[in-house]
C-alpha cells in the first residue's frame, strides 16, 4: 500500500474535452461552492474501545460539573474571582502576576499534545476533547428519544406527526437543558457556585451571569446537538497542522487493506481463497457508525477524530465471521504496509521525534511543579515616588519615597516587615503621623489575600551620602513575614543622592 | 466637529465604505458558483501537468455567517457613527459615554459625600472609609509636588510636620486647597545691605533656631533683620494671614543652611500653590482637607488608615 492521502481517482478529463465543455452552447453548468451540510447519523457502537470512551466522559464530566461544588476551607476548591483578581486553586491564591503559570500550563498542554500526537495520533480528539464528550452524550439522548440510526433517519424524512413532534420536543428540551446546567457550572468557576444556586431560585443573576449562563449553555446545547463534526472538520485547527506532528510510525486508526481486500459480500462457510476475497464483508458498519461520516477504509483522512468507533463495529463483525478481530486497529502506516506485529510497531514508539517532545514535556513539567513550589506568597513591587527624586532634610540627612505594594498571597493576615538594605545607616520611615524615623523594620499589617499600598521614605545619614557621592545607588529592601521570617523577599531599588 | 475639512471627504468615505460592503456581498455571490469545467468535481485546472482542483464545498452555514457579519455591519453603521462623520441613529459618542458614566459616578458618590459634608474634619479623619477616600484624592492630585508620604520636598511644604504657612485649621485648610495661595518673597538684598550684611543676618536666621551659626556674625546680623521684621516680625515667626513663614523653628522649606538663606534674601522667591476649585468638588476639598489635617493630627487618626490602603492591583 501507498502513502495514504484521501483523494479518489478520478479519470483525467483531458483538456481539449474541458474547453469543448466550456463551449457548450447551452451554457456551462454553473455548480455552488457551497452546500448545504448532509446530517450524519453514527450508529451505536458497544465494544473494548467505546468503553474506555465512556469512561473518559464520566471522568471529564465529574470533574467539570463537580469541581465548583468542592468546598475548600469555607470557599469552593476552584474559584476564579475575576471581580477581585484572585484565583483560588485548592490551597493557592494566584494573583494576576502569576501569570506566568497559565503560560506554564499552556505550554504543558501544547507539548502533552505534541507528544500524544506522535505516539499514537489524535487521542485527545478521540477521547477527551469537549467537542467530542458532549456529542457523545448528545447523541445518546438523542438515541433514547428517536432511536436508532435507522430509525432516526425514518424519522427525519417523514411527516410531521404527534409522536414525531413529542420525540424531537423531548430530546431538544433535554438537551436545552443539559446546555444551561453546563453554562451553569462554567458560571459556577467563577462566581461561588452555590451562591449562584440560590441567586438561580430567584432569578436574581447580575447581567454577566445571564449573559454567560445563557451563552455558554446555547454554544453547548449548539455545538453538541447541531454542529457536532462540522467544528473539527471546518473550525478547529488541530485537524489541519495534525499531519506535522504524525509521522510513518505513529499509531493511527488504519484499515488493514492487505487483509481485508477484495471486499465483497459472502457466506459465514465461503472459502476465502477460492471466492478471491479478503476479510471485510462490505457491512459498512464502519461507514455507519462515524461521527463525522468518512470511510475509514480510504485510508487516514483528515477528518478522523480517532474515536475508534469503526474498530469497535468491525471487531463485533470479525466475531461473528470467526475472522481474527483488527481488520481496522490502531497501528502504524508502517506496521500495516510491513505487516508488522504490535510488539514491532511498539518497538519503533521511542523515536528522535517522540523522546524529544517527552523530555521537554517531562522537563517543563518538572520546572513547573518546582516553581510553583518554591513561589512566595509574598509578591512585592517597589515603585519610586513620582514626586522627587531626592530630598535633603534635617540637617543633611537625604530621603527617597518608595511606594511598596505587598501582596499577601495567603489566606491570612499577616504582618510584614520592611528593612532598607545596601546603604549603610539606612532607615525606614512610614509615611503618615504614625510614622518615625526607626532602625527597626516598619511594620505593616496586610488582611488575607489581599495587596496594600505602603508609602515609606529611606532616610540616608549625611556620612554616608557623602560616602555614596551624587547619583543613583542600588538599594535593597526586605521583606520578612512574621510568620515565616525565613521566607523573606528581597526587592531591587535605587537610592538617588542629589548632586 | 468633523475631523475633515471639507464634508466632501466624510461623503467619499460614506460612499466607499457602502460600496465596500455591497461589493464583499456581490464577492460572495459571484465566488460562490463557477462554471463546470470538467465532469469530475475538478474546477478543470490543472497545474504542473496534473495538479487539479478539487470542488470541496463548504457547508452553507458558513456562508451566511458572511452574509450576518455584512448585516452586522450595515446595522452598526446605521445606529453609531462611522460612515463618513454621520452620527448614527443612536447618537452615540464616547464623550457622551463618558460624560454619562461620570454623572452616574457622581451620583452614586453623591450621598456619601452628603453625609462627610456634614461632619466635622476630625471626625472624619476617624472615620476609615472618609480617609480611603482622601488618600486616593491626595494621590492623584497632591502627590506630585508634596510626595505620595506628604513630606513635600524643597519649595513644597511638609504636610506632616504641624508647620503651616497659611494656617493648620481645617477651615484653612480647606480655603487653601480651594483658592490656592501664592507666596512672595522679594529680592531684600538692597535693604539689608552689602554682601557681608547678608550673610550675617543668615546666620542670625539661623540661631533664631538654634541652627548650627557663626555666633560673631549672627550678633553682627541682628541689627539688619529689621528689613526682614516687616513681615516675619521682630522674632521671625512669621504671620499664618499673610503666608510669611516661621523661620524660628527648624523647618527650611527652601533649603537649610547659610548659602539657601543667603540666596532666598538675595533673589526672593515666588511659590505658588494652585487653586482646585475647578479640578474637585467643596465635598471632595473637605474630605481632602480633612485627610491632611489629619496627617499631623495623629492622636486623632488610625495609624492603619493613614498609612497606606487596601485595594486590588
Amino acid at each position: 500500500m501507498n502513502r495514504v492521502i484521501p483523494i479518489k481517482p478520478v479519470p483525467v478529463a483531458p483538456l481539449a474535452a474541458a474547453k469543448a465543455d466550456t463551449a457548450d452552447p447551452a451554457g456551462p453548468e454553473l455548480v455552488s461552492l457551497y452546500e448545504k451540510q448532509k446530517k450524519i447519523y453514527p450508529r451505536s457502537v458497544h465494544g473494548w474501545f467505546s468503553r474506555w470512551r465512556w469512561l473518559l466522559v464520566w471522568l471529564t464530566q465529574a470533574l467539570f460539573y463537580g469541581l465548583p461544588w468542592l468546598p475548600w476551607q469555607g470557599r469552593p476548591a476552584v474559584l476564579f474571582d475575576l471581580a477581585a483578581r484572585r484565583f483560588y486553586i485548592f490551597d493557592l491564591v494566584l494573583y494576576p502576576q502569576d501569570f506566568i503559570y497559565l503560560t506554564g500550563m499552556l505550554v504543558l498542554s501544547a507539548f502533552g499534545l505534541f507528544f500524544f500526537t506522535a505516539v499514537a495520533g489524535r487521542l485527545w480528539c478521540g477521547y477527551a476533547c469537549p467537542q467530542t464528550v458532549y456529542t457523545e452524550i448528545f447523541l445518546w439522548i438523542e438515541q433514547r428519544f428517536e432511536g436508532e440510526r435507522g430509525a432516526r433517519m425514518k424519522l427525519d424524512a417523514g411527516p410531521w406527526t404527534a409522536e414525531k413532534l413529542w420525540r424531537k420536543g423531548g430530546k431538544h428540551a433535554v438537551w436545552l437543558l443539559i446546555g444551561l446546567w453546563t453554562g451553569f457550572t462554567f458560571v459556577g468557576y467563577f462566581t461561588p457556585i452555590r451562591v449562584l444556586w440560590a441567586e438561580a431560585f430567584t432569578l436574581n443573576f447580575g447581567p454577566w451571569e445571564w449573559f454567560w449562563v445563557n451563552f455558554y449553555g446555547l454554544a453547548t446545547y449548539g455545538n453538541a446537538g447541531f454542529l457536532r463534526e462540522q467544528v473539527c472538520k471546518y473550525m478547529c485547527p488541530y485537524a489541519r497542522f495534525q499531519s506535522a506532528m504524525f509521522d510513518r510510525d505513529t499509531l493511527i486508526v488504519s484499515y488493514d487493506s492487505a487483509r481485508g481486500d477484495p471486499r465483497g459480500t459472502r457466506g459465514r462457510n465461503t472459502d476465502l481463497a477460492a471466492a478471491n476475497l479478503g476479510h471485510c464483508i462490505d457491512c459498512k458498519l464502519c461507514v455507519h457508525v462515524c461521527p463525522v461520516g468518512i470511510d475509514i477504509r480510504d485510508g487516514l483522512q483528515y477528518e478522523c477524530i480517532a474515536c475508534t468507533a469503526c474498530i469497535d463495529a468491525c471487531d463485533g463483525v470479525m466475531d461473528k465471521m470467526k475472522y481474527p478481530r483488527g481488520l481496522i486497529r490502531y497501528a502504524t502506516e508502517n506496521g500495516v504496509q510491513n505487516g508488522w506485529s504490535r510488539a514491532q510497531m511498539f518497538r519503533r514508539i521511542l523515536r528522535p521525534r517522540v523522546l524529544i517532545y517527552g523530555t521537554v514535556l517531562l522537563l517543563v513539567a518538572i520546572a513547573f511543579v518546582i516553581s510553583l513550589g518554591l513561589r512566595h506568597t509574598l509578591k512585592v513591587d517597589v515603585v519610586r515616588d513620582r514626586m522627587t527624586l531626592a530630598r535633603i532634610v534635617d540637617e543633611g540627612w537625604v530621603e527617597n519615597v518608595y511606594r511598596l505594594q505587598l501582596m499577601n498571597a495567603t489566606e491570612r493576615p499577616q504582618r510584614y516587615g520592611i528593612e532598607a538594605m545596601g546603604i549603610d545607616g539606612a532607615r525606614t520611615l512610614q509615611a503618615g503621623p504614625a510614622g518615625a524615623a526607626s532602625d527597626s523594620a516598619v511594620q505593616v499589617d496586610v488582611d488575607s489575600a489581599q495587596a496594600r499600598w505602603v508609602t515609606l521614605a529611606v532616610r540616608v545619614p549625611p556620612a554616608s551620602a557623602k560616602a555614596l557621592g551624587g547619583g543613583a545607588h542600588v538599594l535593597q529592601f526586605r521583606i520578612v513575614p512574621a510568620s515565616e521570617p525565613g521566607r523573606a523577599v528581597k526587592e531591587k531599588s535605587t537610592f538617588v543622592v542629589p548632586r | 466637529m468633523s475631523d475633515f475639512f471639507t464634508a466632501g471627504w466624510s461623503v467619499y468615505i460614506a460612499i466607499v465604505t457602502v460600496a465596500g460592503l455591497i461589493g464583499c456581498l456581490a464577492l460572495l455571490v459571484i465566488a460562490a458558483r463557477r462554471r463546470v469545467m470538467a465532469g469530475d468535481n475538478t474546477t478543470g485546472h490543472v497545474w504542473d501537468e496534473d495538479l487539479r482542483e478539487l470542488n470541496n464545498p463548504l457547508p452553507r452555514w458558513w456562508m451566511w455567517l458572511f452574509v450576518l457579519t455584512v448585516i452586522f455591519s450595515a446595522a452598526y453603521l446605521a445606529m453609531y457613527p462611522g460612515l463618513g462623520s454621520a452620527p448614527g441613529s443612536l447618537g452615540w459618542s464616547s464623550l457622551s459615554q463618558y460624560q454619562q458614566e461620570q454623572q452616574r459616578a457622581h451620583a452614586e458618590s453623591a450621598p456619601l459625600y452628603a453625609g462627610f459634608a456634614k461632619m466635622p474634619a476630625a471626625e472624619l479623619a476617624r472615620n476609615p472609609q472618609a480617609m480611603a477616600i482622601g488618600e486616593r484624592l491626595f494621590a492623584n492630585n497632591c502627590a506630585t509636588c508634596h510626595g505620595a508620604d506628604a513630606r513635600g520636598s524643597k519649595g513644597f511644604p511638609n504636610l506632616t510636620d504641624g508647620d503651616w504657612l497659611w494656617g493648620g485649621a481645617p477651615e484653612k485648610i480647606e480655603e487653601t486647597i480651594t483658592q490656592g495661595r501664592q507666596g512672595t518673597m522679594p529680592p531684600m538684598a538692597a535693604a539689608v545691605g552689602n554682601g557681608e550684611d547678608v550673610r550675617n543676618v543668615a546666620n542670625y536666621v539661623l540661631s533664631l533656631s538654634d541652627s548650627p551659626h557663626d555666633a560673631i556674625a549672627a550678633s553682627r546680623g541682628r541689627s539688619k533683620f529689621i528689613a526682614c521684621a516687616a513681615c516675619h516680625g521682630p522674632g521671625g515667626k512669621g504671620n499664618q494671614a499673610l503666608g510669611v513663614p516661621n523661620l524660628a523653628d527648624k523647618v527650611w522649606l527652601h533649603g537649610w543652611g547659610e548659602e539657601a538663606i543667603v540666596g532666598m534674601v538675595n533673589n526672593g522667591k515666588t511659590n505658588v500653590m494652585p487653586a482646585h476649585a475647578g479640578r474637585l468638588s467643596s465635598e471632595q476639598i473637605h474630605v481632602l482637607a480633612a485627610y491632611v489635617w489629619g496627617l499631623s493630627n495623629s492622636a486623632a487618626v488610625p495609624a492603619a488608615a493613614a498609612s497606606g490602603s487596601t485595594g486590588t492591583p
